[in-house]
C-alpha cells in the first residue's frame, strides 16, 4: 500500500516536471506554429489574427498555468493545427497504436521465447551461431528500412498486403489486419532480436547454478530442467526488457507509423512536433510518461510474482 | 587464347549494349504520354489521390497553404476561375464588364447556380463573401488585397457592382477567391461551395473526401463519383502505396522516380510556374556586394543542376518568372550568367575575395529537391574558392528563422505559381513583409508600383518585363529552374490537366474501359 502511494506521488511529480520541461523546450527551439500552419503565402493580417486566436500572444508562464489547470480538470486543451480537442485526437489514434502494439508484442513473444531457449540449449553448435547471426542482423537493421523492404516485397511484388491503406477494425476485420501486420512485423523483428539475446544469456547464466546440477542429479531430462526450473528464474531480466518493449510500442512507433502511413500516436507526435502544436505535444508526452511509469510499476509487481524473495519495499 | 577471350568480350559488350537498348525501348514506351481521345470515357468510379500534407483550414478565406488550395480548388469557386493556361473565365458569374477607367466591375450572376447544400447562389451571398474578406464586420481584413474595394452594390437579383477606391490591375485575379453561402454557420467545419465536387469529410492525417456535385453548372463534368485525397507525408511510403495499386493518382512525383514505374502507370508533366532560386542575404556580408552576387551567378552551372537534380525535366530561368506566363515573361535572361569560372574569379578578386570565403547554405530538410540542389551548388562554388557548408533546417524553422526572420546567408526555395504577376514579382519590393532576400532597389519598387496602376495590359506587361531585367542585372538571386510537375496515374485514368498553379483539378479526369 505504502509502495503504491509512493509510486503515485513519484508519478505526479514526474509528470509535472516533464510537462514543464516540454513547455520550456518549445520556447527555446526555433519554429512558430502560426507560421508553420499558414506557410509561405500568409499575409501579415492572417498571421496576427491566428496568433491572437490561439492565445500565443500571452506570456509563457500564464499559458503553462492555464494548461496545467486544464489537465487537472481533465481538459488537455485544443490542438492548434486541427482546432479539435487534444483528447479526441489522441483517442482516435489510440486504437491503431494499441492494435499495432498487441500484434507486434504477440509476434515477439511467440517467436522470441522459444528461440531464446533453443539458442541456450544448443549453445556452441552451428544453430546457436546462426541464431546469433540473425539476431545481430535484426538489431542492426534500422526499422524504417526494414519496413520499406517488407512493404516492397509483400505489398508491391506479392501484393498480399496493401501499404498505406489503413481501415479500422470495425469496418473490415481482415482488411485492418492486412494493414497492420506488416508494420507490426517490422516493429517486432528488432525486439525479437533483443529478447532472444537476453533470454539466451539469462538461461545460460542459470544453467551454471547449483540447483540445475541438483535437478540433473535427480535424473530429470534437459527439457524438464530448462522449461520447468530454469525458465522461471531466467524470466526476471527478460521481464525488464519486455516491460521496456511494451512501453515502447504503446508509445507509438514514430518511424514505423510514418513509413506505413498509419494514423497512430507516433505519427501524431511527429507531426505535432514539426508543426509546433504545443497542446498536442504536451498531451502526447503526458500519455507516454503515464504509460512508461505504469509499465514500470507492473514490472515491479511481476518481479515479486516470479520470485517471492524480491520485496517491493 | 588471348584472341578467344577478346571474342568473348566482344560478344559480352554486344549483349550488354543490346540489353541497354532494349531497356531504353521499353522505357520510352512507358513514357508515352497517352492523351488518347478515342479511348472510351466511363463515367463514375472512385479515385484515390495521394497528398503530402493536411489542409491548414477548410474555410477558404482562412486557408493560406498551397497544399490546401490544390485540393479545395475542386470545392470552391470565385466569381471568376482560372484555366490551365492561366486565363480567367467567369464561374459563379456568367459574365462581367469592367468600366473604362478600371474602377467599376459589373458581374452578372450565373442563372440557376447552386451551392452544394442545394440553395441558389444569391447576390447577397456574393456580397457577404467579399465583405467577409474585406473584414467589414470585424474591422480586420482577412485579405489585404480586398481593402481596395470601395463599395459593393446589388441593384437587382442578378447583378453585383463592385467599385474600387483606386485602379488595381490584380483585382480580377483576386476574385478567384471562394464565394460562400451566407447562412453557413461554420465554414471551417462544414465547407460549402459551388465547385464540381462537394466536401464530405476530413479525418486529420488520414484523408479529405469529396464527392461529385450533381447540380454543377457546367454540363458533363465531373466524371468520377468520389475523390479521396489520402494524406501520406512520407514520399517513399506514398510511392510504394502507389505501386501496390492502393492509390490511383500520385501528383508531384519526383522526376527521378518516373522511370521505375511499371507499364500499369503513365504520367503527364508540364511546367508548374515555380521559380526555384538560391537567395543570398543581401543585408549580410559579402552578399551586399553586387560583384560577389554576380560572381556566384557566373560560377553556378544551372544546366548541370537541371540534369543532376531534375533529370533534365526542368526549364532554365534567368529571372523571377517562368516562361509558362508568356504574356509577362522576359525572354533571353537565362543566358545572362552562363557558366564562366574566369569571370567569376575576376569579380571575386575585384571585390576583395581573391581567396574566396566561407559561407553556409541553409535548406529546408523536407524538400529533398532543394537539398540535392544545394549539394550540386556547393561543389560548383568550390571551384571559385567559395567554401559552402550545407545546413539542413526543419520546415518550421525555415519559415520562422529564415523566411520571416531573415537570419541566414544563403538558402534555396521555390516560389510557387500565381496567376497575378504582381504576386510573383512583388516579393522583391523593399516594403514586402517577407522580402527575405533584403533586396532593395528604388527603381524596381517604382516599376512594380506603376504596374499595378497601369490600365493598359501591354504597357503593364512591359513594366513587368523590365522589372525582370533589373532582377537579373542586380543578381538579386541565382534563378535556377521551373522544375517540371509530373503527375503519375494508373493506365486506366485519363484526362488529367496540369495547371501552372497549385491546383489538382479532378473534374476532368475519367476512367477508361
Amino acid at each position: 500500500m505504502y509502495f503504491v502511494l509512493r509510486r503515485g506521488l513519484t508519478l505526479g511529480v514526474t509528470l509535472i516536471l516533464i510537462s514543464f520541461l516540454t513547455f520550456l523546450v518549445f520556447q527555446i527551439i526555433p519554429g512558430d506554429p502560426v507560421l508553420t500552419i499558414l506557410g509561405m503565402d500568409a499575409e501579415k493580417g492572417q498571421i496576427l489574427a491566428l496568433q491572437e486566436k490561439l492565445g500565443l500572444d500571452k506570456p509563457l508562464f500564464q499559458r503553462f498555468i492555464s494548461w496545467m489547470g486544464g489537465v487537472f480538470s481533465g481538459n488537455l486543451g485544443e490542438s492548434l493545427r486541427f482546432s479539435r480537442p487534444v483528447l479526441d485526437l489522441m483517442m482516435s489514434r489510440l486504437p491503431v497504436t494499441i492494435s499495432l502494439a498487441l500484434i507486434s508484442l504477440g509476434v515477439t513473444i511467440i517467436i522470441a521465447i522459444p528461440l531464446g531457449i533453443l539458442a541456450a540449449k544448443v549453445r556452441g553448435q552451428w544453430l546457436d551461431y546462426l541464431i546469433s547471426l540473425l539476431t545481430q542482423l535484426g538489431m542492426a537493421i534500422p526499422s524504417f528500412w526494414l519496413g520499406i523492404i517488407l512493404m516492397f516485397i509483400f505489398g508491391v511484388i506479392f501484393r498480399w498486403f496493401t501499404p498505406g491503406s489503413y481501415v479500422p477494425w470495425s469496418e473490415d476485420f481482415w482488411g485492418a489486419f492486412k494493414g497492420l501486420f506488416l508494420p507490426a512485423l517490422a516493429m517486432a523483428i528488432p525486439k525479437i532480436a533483443v529478447l532472444v539475446r537476453y533470454l539466451r544469456a539469462a538461461v545460460l547464466e542459470q544453467l551454471k547454478l547449483e540447483y540445475v546440477r541438483t535437478a540433473y542429479g535427480k535424473g530429470l531430462g534437459q527439457n524438464v530442467v530448462v522449461n520447468k526450473h530454469v525458465l522461471k528464474n531466467a524470466l526476471i531480466p527478460v521481464v525488464t526488457v519486455l516491460g521496456m518493449i511494451v512501453a515502447d510500442v504503446l508509445g507509438g512507433s514514430l518511424i514505423i507509423e510514418q513509413v506505413f502511413a498509419l494514423p497512430g500516436m507516433g505519427r501524431l507526435l511527429v507531426s505535432s512536433i514539426s508543426y509546433r502544436d504545443f497542446p498536442l505535444v504536451q498531451g502526447m508526452i503526458l500519455y507516454i510518461a503515464i504509460i512508461v511509469t505504469c509499465i514500470n510499476f507492473i514490472v515491479d509487481i511481476m518481479y515479486g510474482l516470479l520470485d517471492p524473495r524480491i520485496r517491493l519495499e | 587464347m588471348l584472341k578467344s577471350s577478346k571474342g568473348v568480350m566482344l560478344i559480352l559488350i554486344l549483349v550488354l549494349s543490346l540489353t541497354v537498348f532494349v531497356g531504353c525501348g521499353q522505357r520510352s514506351d512507358k513514357q508515352v504520354v497517352s492523351e488518347d481521345s478515342t479511348s472510351q470515357i466511363k463515367s463514375g468510379g472512385n479515385v484515390v489521390v495521394v497528398v503530402p500534407q493536411d489542409p491548414d483550414y477548410l474555410d477558404p478565406h482562412l486557408a493560406a497553404a498551397a497544399g490546401t488550395q490544390e485540393m479545395m480548388f475542386n470545392v470552391f469557386e470565385g466569381l471568376v476561375k482560372p484555366d490551365n493556361q492561366g486565363h480567367i473565365h467567369p464561374a459563379v458569374a456568367s459574365d462581367y464588364t469592367v468600366s473604362e477607367d478600371g474602377l467599376v466591375y459589373t458581374f452578372t450572376l450565373r442563372k440557376g447556380i447552386k451551392f452544394h447544400n442545394g440553395n441558389l447562389v444569391t447576390v447577397d451571398d456574393v456580397k457577404y463573401s467579399l465583405e467577409r474578406l474585406m473584414g467589414v464586420e470585424t474591422g480586420e481584413p482577412l485579405a489585404a488585397s480586398f481593402t481596395v474595394i470601395d463599395n459593393i452594390e446589388t441593384p437587382d437579383q442578378q447583378t453585383v457592382v463592385i467599385t474600387l477606391k483606386e485602379f488595381d490591375a490584380s483585382f480580377l485575379a483576386n476574385l478567384t477567391v471562394a464565394i460562400l453561402p451566407e447562412d453557413n454557420a461554420d465554414h471551417n467545419l462544414n465547407p460549402i461551395g459551388t465547385g464540381p465536387f462537394k466536401f464530405i469529410e476530413y479525418v486529420p492525417e488520414q484523408r479529405v473526401v469529396i464527392e461529385k456535385f450533381a447540380d454543377y453548372w457546367k454540363e458533363g463534368v465531373p466524371y468520377v463519383d468520389k475523390v479521396e485525397f489520402r494524406i501520406i507525408p512520407d514520399n517513399e511510403a506514398a510511392l510504394l502505396s502507389f505501386k501496390s495499386g492502393a492509390i490511383d493518382i500520385y501528383p508531384r512525383i519526383a522526376n527521378e522516380r518516373l522511370e521505375e514505374l511499371g507499364s500499369e502507370f503513365h504520367y503527364v508533366q508540364g511546367m508548374q510556374n515555380m521559380v526555384q532560386l538560391m537567395t543570398m542575404n543581401i543585408a549580410h556580408k559579402p552578399f551586399d556586394d553586387i560583384r560577389v552576387r554576380r560572381a556566384i551567378n557566373y560560377a553556378i552551372d544551372v544546366d548541370e543542376i537541371i540534369e543532376a537534380v531534375a533529370f533534365g525535366l526542368g526549364t532554365k530561368l534567368g529571372s523571377n518568372m517562368s516562361p509558362v506566363m508568356p504574356q509577362y515573361y522576359q525572354e533571353g535572361l537565362e543566358s545572362t550568367y552562363n557558366l564562366n569560372i574566369e569571370r567569376a574569379k575576376e569579380l571575386l578578386t575585384e571585390a576583395g575575395y581573391e581567396d574566396g570565403f566561407k559561407t553556409v547554405i541553409s535548406v529546408p530538410a523536407n524538400y529533398q529537391f532543394h537539398v540535392d540542389t544545394a549539394q550540386v551548388i556547393a561543389s560548383q562554388l568550390q571551384k571559385v574558392g567559395i567554401d559552402v557548408d550545407i545546413e539542413l533546417v526543419e520546415w518550421g524553422v525555415w519559415l520562422d528563422r529564415i523566411y520571416r526572420g531573415r537570419d541566414y546567408e544563403m538558402t534555396i526555395i521555390g516560389f510557387t505559381g500565381k496567376l497575378d504577376p504582381h504576386k510573383i514579382l512583388g516579393r522583391f519590393t523593399s516594403d514586402y513583409d517577407a522580402n527575405f532576400l533584403n533586396y532593395n532597389n528604388s527603381e524596381y519598387d517604382e516599376l512594380i508600383k506603376q504596374a499595378t496602376k497601369t490600365v493598359d495590359l501591354e504597357q503593364r506587361a512591359e513594366l513587368y518585363r523590365r522589372a525582370q531585367q533589373i532582377l537579373t542585372e542586380d543578381a538579386a538571386a541565382v534563378y535556377i529552374m521551373d522544375p517540371n510537375f509530373a503527375v503519375a496515374m494508373k493506365q486506366n485514368i485519363q484526362g488529367y490537366i496540369i495547371y501552372p498553379l497549385d491546383v489538382l483539378d479532378m473534374s476532368t479526369i475519367y476512367f477508361t474501359e
